[in-house]
């Protein structure tokens, strides 16, 4: 995305300015982010779509205010974080609860599952369906805290720095939160990819 | 320093995002080096990781792009009556 900035702040200027139809231009290399971003934090697939037209909308209606002094990705991200937010809270219907406070209260266990029969997943267990599966729904069932970083940080791939910034915590809370997030995910999916080791030493029952 | 497994798996996340300090790289390496079950850890957290980004993996719902380019082609049209886009409501 780095090369694109100078021309997409060419293209907000225009937009501004009003080339209104060039908007079209300017999301449609977030759309997939702002898909998953309220996916992240609503877990359901109408709900984020909505969410997500919303926050697009939302976008377009705002560009003025966008002043470049953040990255446009994260200003974006910021509002459909609080779209997600905001629908999460009508559906719990107790808008005291807020998410936002949440924090790590448990202390739980961190540490990752031990491999020993193997260096490597081999290629062709990235491609197997069942794994994306296993993952998809591990991911889904991490804390909301941790997901919602992973899926910025890992999925969206935007730096520490924006999801710190897009978030409103600190870059701090991001690593441990990331960190745990991943230790988690690797500890469930390690006996999906224990079913691809050498047949040799046996067959891993599938704990999952 | 020559550091156990647990220190180890502490920095992963940092490890694997290149964002540990250059000593402690060192030692981490140096202990990856000899010790098959962090190296096996390693491995698999970053190919989870590549398996997360993987397009494949995270999918989007079909006819997604259209729909919201269809909304938001109304929504353009809606403030062509207005001077300006972008102002505060």
């Amino acid at each position: 995305m780095r090369t694109m900035e100078t021309n997409e702040a060419g293209l907000i200027a225009r937009i501004v300015a009003g080339e209104k139809e060039l908007f079209h231009e300017l999301i449609r290399p977030y759309e997939r982010m702002v898909y998953l971003t309220l996916f992240s934090i609503v877990k359901n697939e109408t709900e984020a779509e909505d969410g997500a037209q919303e926050t697009v909308i939302s976008a377009y209606r705002h560009l003025a205010s966008f002043r470049g002094d953040a990255k446009f990705s994260t200003w974006l991200t910021t509002i459909a974080i609080n779209e997600g937010r905001k629908r999460l809270r009508k559906a719990k219907g107790a808008a005291e609860e807020s998410i936002e406070e949440e924090v790590e209260a448990h202390e739980g266990d961190y540490s990752p599952a031990p491999l020993t029969d193997w260096r490597e997943i081999p290629l062709e267990a990235l491609e197997r369906k069942e794994l994306r599966e296993a993952l998809r729904v591990a991911v889904a069932e991490l804390p909301d805290i941790y997901r919602q970083v992973f899926t910025l940080r890992d999925l969206e791939e935007l730096s520490v720095e924006e999801t710190a910034q897009a978030l409103g915590i600190t870059t701090g809370t991001v690593k441990v939160r990331l960190h745990r997030a991943r230790i988690l995910l690797q500890k469930r999916l390690v006996p999906f990819l224990k079913t691809t080791a050498p047949a040799r030493r046996g067959f891993f029952g599938r704990a999952l | 320093m020559k550091l156990d497994c647990k220190h180890v798996w502490e920095h992963i996340s940092e490890y694997i995002d290149g964002s540990v300090e250059a000593k402690l790289r060192e030692d981490i390496e140096r202990h990856l080096e000899h010790c098959e079950i962090c190296s096996a850890i390693l491995d698999s957290t970053r190919n989870i990781l590549i398996l997360t980004a993987d397009d494949r993996t995270f999918e989007l719902p079909v006819g997604y792009s259209k729909r919201l380019h269809e909304r938001l082609k109304e929504e353009i049209e809606r403030s062509k009556q207005e001077p300006r886009v972008g102002e505060p409501e």
